[in-house]
């Protein structure tokens, strides 16, 4: 049984709802996914549930509680809110602490967040409405070619000859992906295709300066698109221990700071 | 469950007198119309009015009626009717949600104000590019239509500073479109006569000028939903002595908030200008958003649009093209970048929103690098929304609002 005090941490996003416990270390002591569903409220409570068994822990023990993602309005266990930016940022500076650039791919948009030496945000930018370079488009190409969302990141990786997909719009890369499969292209260049055309449309938003730092539930399942921006940008990129949580991280780590804890830690 | 706070601005009393305003200005077009008393010109929203005014016409402004599409939401269902017919969604949505009104036989006008059925059919129009380019395709759509003739003045574009070269060749356009007004009108240009609607106009201008920079206070009496409703007399009744009453009712209660210290946004923790055009169909439930995070969006270049501070009765040809060249649209980005920074420093902004209007990239002010520039310059954050003055399909609600908090809590955070 958690005799300390914890700060939980609740995101949910549009495909999936995480949280966190932190205990008053910071240390990850319980976490859960589940797809968000058409319930967000009920999702996130089982989410919690979860993440109190993973930590031993009773709904008694947590302290503070914040939400963030797109469903952060529908928690009904949270204290406070934050957005998804300022909780990605939160939960970047936590394990980087040092000026960075964060592009956090998630399943319906992208950002790119700016933070100074001192954590402070000083800018971010989200993705038009279009969902090129999100975690949707991944989703309808995997469709289209038959794959499940894990194969993919094994394939990507056995390209021998990258295709080129030129289209800003999903439904326009998708009629480039049926070009290409009439060919006869290989899958696995076709995915790797996909990646880069992913890549493409988030690094034009913004200039990537600082530290780089890649988070999102896309980055946790498809490691090698971290690689692939690596080779493209030409540096060094980093990832938090736990991509997909970086956000309901972020959200706990705001929950601990509103009850006075760890104000200038992070 | 974290609550949504509902948070309204505190209301103008004086809303009430502009309601009954416009309702006269509306009912006078549509009776002039049924009867055939009174020549109708249809005209550019920063068009020639003083010259339509001074030759008897009554004065209708589709762009107001564009902005009533929105307001009302009706343009999303109209706009599709005017793609069918070859205008692109890409395009101008006053443009689109208007012509696709007239197509469908329906206006908000009707909804406003009971008895009126259409827009009031011109008997000239009456256009000036200095908007865009969009208003003279749409003003001769209508000519085709009603076959009215159609006249116009071609402003000069992306105008650093105002020559003597610039003005003169407008007011020679201006002076040009006298004589087919005189024949619609059927009756002869009196110089006094535009010399005293100028006059009226003028004075229009600097109270409508006095009434917005009181959002310089702080906390500030008024926001830019405020200023994007009230603005309605300054466009379609400057010249009238109606408007210029207006606006000394609407100055006298905004002075009144400031002695007494009143915020048009209570709590008022943040600033923000306002760069683009209104997003119409959710002016409403932005400035609730706005509200509810203590934030404060005070003012903008599209109110200050219609300053025309060299308007001068003694020399009016000369100093309306002037002014109708002096205008922020018109000019080059250099002349911009000065203008939105001397309004940050006046109206002490804490940031800057840009609105990137997709169907209207004459005034969306920021495809250029315009908010980096500006941010290097001053050192305040500013915040792009991706949207549309008409076309609702162009916008995400959610993303504008996460955008919007997140913005809200970068002040917040830097500010502690």
């Amino acid at each position: 049984m958690a005799a300390e005090k914890l700060y939980a941490g609740t995101d949910v996003g549009s495909s999936w709802t995480k949280v966190v416990l932190l205990n008053p270390a910071k240390s990850l002591v319980g976490y859960c996914l589940k797809k968000s569903g058409t319930d967000f409220s009920a999702t996130a409570r089982r989410c919690l549930e979860a993440s109190l068994e993973m930590a031993d822990a009773r709904s008694e023990d947590i302290a503070c509680s914040f939400s963030t993602g797109y469903g952060r309005k529908n928690v009904d266990y949270a204290d406070d809110t934050r957005t998804e930016i300022g909780c990605h940022a939160k939960g970047c500076f936590h394990y980087f602490p040092s000026a960075m650039t964060i592009i956090d791919i998630g399943g319906q948009d992208n950002k790119i967040v700016k933070l100074d030496g001192s954590g402070q945000r000083t800018s971010f930018k989200m993705n038009r409405k279009c969902a090129a370079g999100t975690g949707a488009f991944l989703e309808e190409m995997a469709t289209r070619l038959d794959l499940s969302l894990d194969e993919m990141d094994r394939l990507a990786r056995q390209s021998t000859e990258m295709v080129k997909l030129g289209s800003f719009c999903t439904v326009f890369s998708a009629t480039e992906v049926l070009e290409n499969i009439r060919q006869g292209r290989k899958v696995a260049d076709i995915v790797k295709g996909v990646y880069f055309s992913m890549i493409r449309r988030v690094l034009e938003m913004d200039s990537l300066t600082e530290t780089v730092v890649m988070t999102g539930g896309v980055v946790a399942h498809n490691p090698y698109m971290v690689t692939m921006t690596e080779e493209l940008v030409g540096r060094k990129i980093m990832v938090p221990e736990h991509p997909q949580l970086t956000g309901a991280i972020g959200a706990a780590l705001y929950a601990m700071n509103s009850t006075g804890l760890g104000m200038n830690e992070d | 469950m974290t609550e949504e706070k509902i948070v309204e601005r505190k209301p103008i009393k004086a809303t009430k007198e502009m309601g009954r305003i416009m309702t006269a200005y509306y009912f006078q077009l549509n009776d002039a119309a049924r009867t055939h008393s009174q020549k109708i010109a249809w005209c550019t929203s920063v068009g020639p009015a003083e010259i339509l005014r001074s030759l008897g016409f009554l004065v209708y402004f589709p762009e107001n009626h564009g902005a009533m599409l929105g307001a009302s939401r009706m343009a999303t269902d109209t706009i599709p009717e005017a793609n069918a017919i070859g205008y692109s969604p890409d395009i101008c949505s006053y443009l689109t949600a208007d012509v696709g009104a007239y197509l469908k036989g329906v206006t908000p006008l009707s909804k406003a104000y009971k008895g009126i059925e259409s827009v009031p059919k011109p008997d000239v129009l009456v256009y000036n590019t200095n908007q865009c380019r969009d208003v003279q395709d749409w003003f001769a759509w209508y000519a085709r239509e009603f076959k009215a003739p159609l006249v116009g003045i071609e402003t000069h574009r992306g105008v650093g500073d105002v020559s003597d070269a610039h003005v003169e060749s407008i007011a020679k356009q201006m002076e040009a479109i006298v004589s087919p007004l005189e024949e619609v009108a059927g009756r002869k240009f009196d110089l006094e006569e535009l010399k005293r609607v100028l006059a009226l106009s003028r004075e229009c201008s600097e109270l409508w000028k006095q009434v917005l920079d009181t959002a310089s206070h702080t906390p500030s009496p008024l926001t830019f939903y405020d200023g994007a409703i009230h603005m309605g007399p300054a466009v379609v009744l400057r010249g009238t002595q109606q408007a210029v009453d207006y606006y000394r009712l609407l100055l006298a209660e905004l002075n009144e908030r400031i002695a007494n210290n009143v915020a048009a946004v209570e709590g008022e923790r943040h600033r923000l200008y306002w760069e683009g055009m209104p997003i119409w169909g959710r002016l409403s439930a932005h400035a609730k958003m706005f509200a509810a995070l203590s934030t404060c969006v005070l003012a903008s270049t599209y109110c200050n649009s219609w300053i025309f501070t060299a308007f001068d009765p003694d020399d009016p040809f000369t100093s309306m093209a002037r002014a109708y060249t002096e205008l922020f649209i018109v000019r080059s980005d250099e002349s911009k970048e000065r203008y939105i920074k001397q309004m940050i420093d006046f109206f002490k902004a804490d940031g800057v929103i840009y609105h990137d209007a997709k169907t209207c990239p004459n005034n969306s002010n920021c495809r250029y690098g315009m908010p980096q520039r500006m941010e290097r310059l001053t050192g305040l954050p500013s915040l792009i929304l991706h949207g549309d003055l008409n076309d609702l399909r162009l916008i995400s609600d959610e993303q504008t609002r996460t955008n919007v908090e997140a913005f809200v809590e970068q002040l917040e955070e830097n500010k502690t």
